[in-house]
């Protein structure tokens, strides 16, 4: 303990009068209630969230049932009758989400993992803060970017694009599989061979990943792209805006390993290769799973991007993998069909938008709670138990 | 000289009087989606010229304006399309006599990519083309190229205008790309080479090229006539005839003027009168 007489500037006694002390405890109490007050109105606005967004969706499910607004794809809210079929446009959110991850979480977790255990300290001082930046980018300038710089050039130019991103993101992914790939292979094979056994099955690797690589620009080259405002421009744009997010946790996850069970790995003789992807990356899974989510979560709620860069079809492409189609997001749709008009009428026409936001929202929520179990569980962990 | 004193005094009170009168006067406007553009755009003009005049416009579609001035809950209903017989009787019955002003002709024009050597497309070809009957440019005389169909939100009365008009109880096709507004789908047509799309008629400059719809290119002068297919007389509907000279009588006959048709032109529509 520190000595009191530190603490309490000279001449002024620690006793405290009975009204003094008195005071004192009215206000720690009003400002104890007041910094309640403040933290349970942000709680009671997610509540309030909730309560009227679910007000507003009931009436829908009352009006018109679950089945066809569940299975059926056919989205005619101002035809006569009206059709209110949202498969599609789940399936749009669902695959511009996939695009999205599939764009941001193995940049995202690769430039993490490079950015954490493989550039030195300076250069990773310079480099999180221009990725951050991304984040602070609004989504209507990315929305603006999809649509007037990136259509168009997708349109264009857009195979060729394609083929050059296929060799400049498969290419070093390509190199880097063949040394983890023989580097893991050899680790078996006595210390006499392994060098040898090392050239050799990188080499066939290699050859496999360069035809698989060429196979796949010659595929690419050969796309013609009629529209620029589609999945894969909205899956793209949003997966670059997702990145931040997904770097920056990854990156937090992976600081939060420790040295300890890195120089324990290399002291048992592991290579840095062995290292990374036996000890670091299991060790902040949970972590990296989190930071996964949240990216996930970045992609399902945006609606600027989506609304400027998919093309707002409301419909399943076909082949159903198409990403070069227009597709058609919850979010955007409920930006777009929120007129006016319908508020007065008050007819189903309104309500369906919020049943689609209610959706939303519980996607929203249980990723959120996923993030946050995962958080938790990377905690727990991390502290060994 | 004094007569001429008191003439210029009472000409001024003559001036100023209906103006004080109308001190309180308040014009409710309510209706259509696609008039109320026009009927915001009068307002604003209006109420700069007469500051005591407040006009007030809601858009809550053309079926609520009708309501409304049956209900008498506003001076005048915009609407897209003329009565119903049923909202005509209703009018009647409660004593409403429904006035129709025809304040602009709405035209669609139809545009492509310049490089588009389509000039022309039937109606039904273009409904066709939207209903995703036709899916290629070649089968309508174009280059071998998928079409790509650019579209209006639902909520917009551009839309409602293209859906009674072209597709006429048909659906769009669910991969038609949806856009926010006529300078979207604008936009969109002119980087696109093998899309299609529909914008009012004032939006088609040259970075696009507007389709003869069945022969008839469309300008001022063929969607004023109604030669042009898909045009459509825009309304503003009032209880009777209003009282010359009464606040809503300026405010309605506004697209008489030289101002209110620049207006009208300036949002995309065509003028019925021509100065």
């Amino acid at each position: 303990m520190v000595s009191s007489d530190r603490l309490v500037p000279a001449g002024r006694s620690l006793l405290l009068s009975y009204r003094a002390d008195r005071m004192r405890r009215l206000g720690s109490l009003v400002g104890q209630s007041i910094l309640l007050l403040i933290t349970s109105s942000s709680i009671l606005a997610v509540l309030f969230i909730f309560y009227f967004i679910g007000r507003d969706a009931i009436p829908f499910f009352q009006a018109e049932g679950f089945r066809e607004f569940f299975t059926s794809a056919d989205w005619y809210p101002s035809g006569d009758p009206p059709a209110y079929g949202a498969l599609a446009i789940f399936y749009g959110s669902a695959m511009v989400t996939v695009g999205a991850t599939l764009v941001a979480v193995p940049l995202g977790v690769l430039a993490a993992l490079c950015l954490s255990d493989i550039l030195p300290f300076s250069i990773r001082q310079m480099v999180k803060p221009v990725i951050e930046i991304l984040a602070a980018i609004p989504s209507v300038a990315f929305g603006f970017f999809a649509l007037v710089v990136f259509a168009p050039l997708l349109q264009e130019h857009g195979g060729r694009l394609l083929a050059w991103v296929g060799w400049l993101v498969g290419g070093p992914l390509a190199v880097l599989g063949v040394v983890v790939l023989s580097d893991l292979a050899t680790a078996g094979l006595p210390e006499k061979l392994r060098a040898a056994g090392r050239g050799a099955i990188g080499l066939v690797l290699a050859v496999v990943a360069f035809v698989g690589l060429a196979r796949l620009g010659d595929f690419f080259h050969g796309l013609q792209i009629v529209t620029g405002v589609n999945a894969l421009n909205a899956s793209i744009i949003l997966g670059i805006m997702a990145l931040p997010t997904v770097v920056s946790v990854s990156e937090d996850a992976l600081q939060a390993v420790g040295r300890e069970l890195r120089e324990g790995s290399y002291a048992l003789g592991a290579t840095r290769a062995e290292t990374l992807v036996r000890v670091v990356i299991p060790a902040a899974a949970s972590g990296i799973s989190a930071a996964v989510i949240l990216g996930v979560m970045r992609a399902v709620g945006e609606t600027m991007v989506v609304w400027m860069a998919s093309g707002n079809a409301a419909h399943v492409p076909e082949p159903w993998y198409d990403f070069l189609a227009s597709v058609r997001t919850l979010t955007a749709n409920i930006a777009g069909d929120m007129g006016e008009a319908d508020q007065s009428l008050g007819s189903s026409r309104y309500h369906v938008l919020f049943a689609m936001a209610l959706c939303l929202l519980a996607v929203s929520f249980a990723l959120n709670m996923l993030s946050e179990w995962a958080v938790h569980r990377s905690r727990k962990k991390m502290r060994g138990q | 000289m004094r007569r001429f004193i008191v003439f210029l005094v009472s000409a001024a009170l003559g001036m100023v009087s209906p103006v004080a009168m109308a001190a309180e006067t308040r014009i409710v406007v309510d209706g259509s989606t696609t008039v109320g553009p026009i009927a915001k755009q009068f307002a604003q003009y209006y109420m700069s010229k007469h500051p005591d005049v407040n006009v007030t416009v809601s858009e809550s579609g053309s079926g609520n304006g009708a309501k409304s001035l049956v209900n008498g809950t506003c001076d005048a209903a915009s609407m897209s399309r003329f009565m119903k017989d049923n909202e005509f009787q209703a009018a009647v019955a409660k004593g409403v006599m429904p006035v129709a002003h025809v304040v602009a002709v709405d035209g669609l024009a139809v545009i492509v990519h310049p490089s588009n050597r389509v000039k022309d497309l039937s109606l039904a070809q273009f409904r066709d083309i939207y209903e995703g009957k036709i899916k290629n440019w070649s089968e309508v005389g174009g280059p071998s190229l998928s079409i790509v169909k650019v579209g209006r939100d639902t909520n917009s009365g551009t839309y409602e205008t293209f859906e009674s008009l072209v597709m006429q109880g048909a659906r769009v096709s669910g991969d038609t790309e949806t856009t926010g507004s006529n300078g979207a789908v604008r936009a969109r047509v002119q980087s696109t080479p093998a899309s299609i799309g529909y914008v009012g008629l004032g939006f088609v400059d040259r970075t696009v090229k507007p389709l003869a719809v069945n022969g008839i290119v469309p300008n001022r002068e063929t969607v004023a006539s109604g030669v042009y297919p898909i045009a459509r007389p825009l309304f503003l509907f009032t209880n009777g005839y209003p009282k010359l000279g009464t606040p809503l009588h300026g405010f309605v006959t506004l697209y008489l003027s030289e101002k209110g048709q620049e207006i009208i032109e300036a949002i995309g529509f065509v003028p019925v009168t021509d100065y």
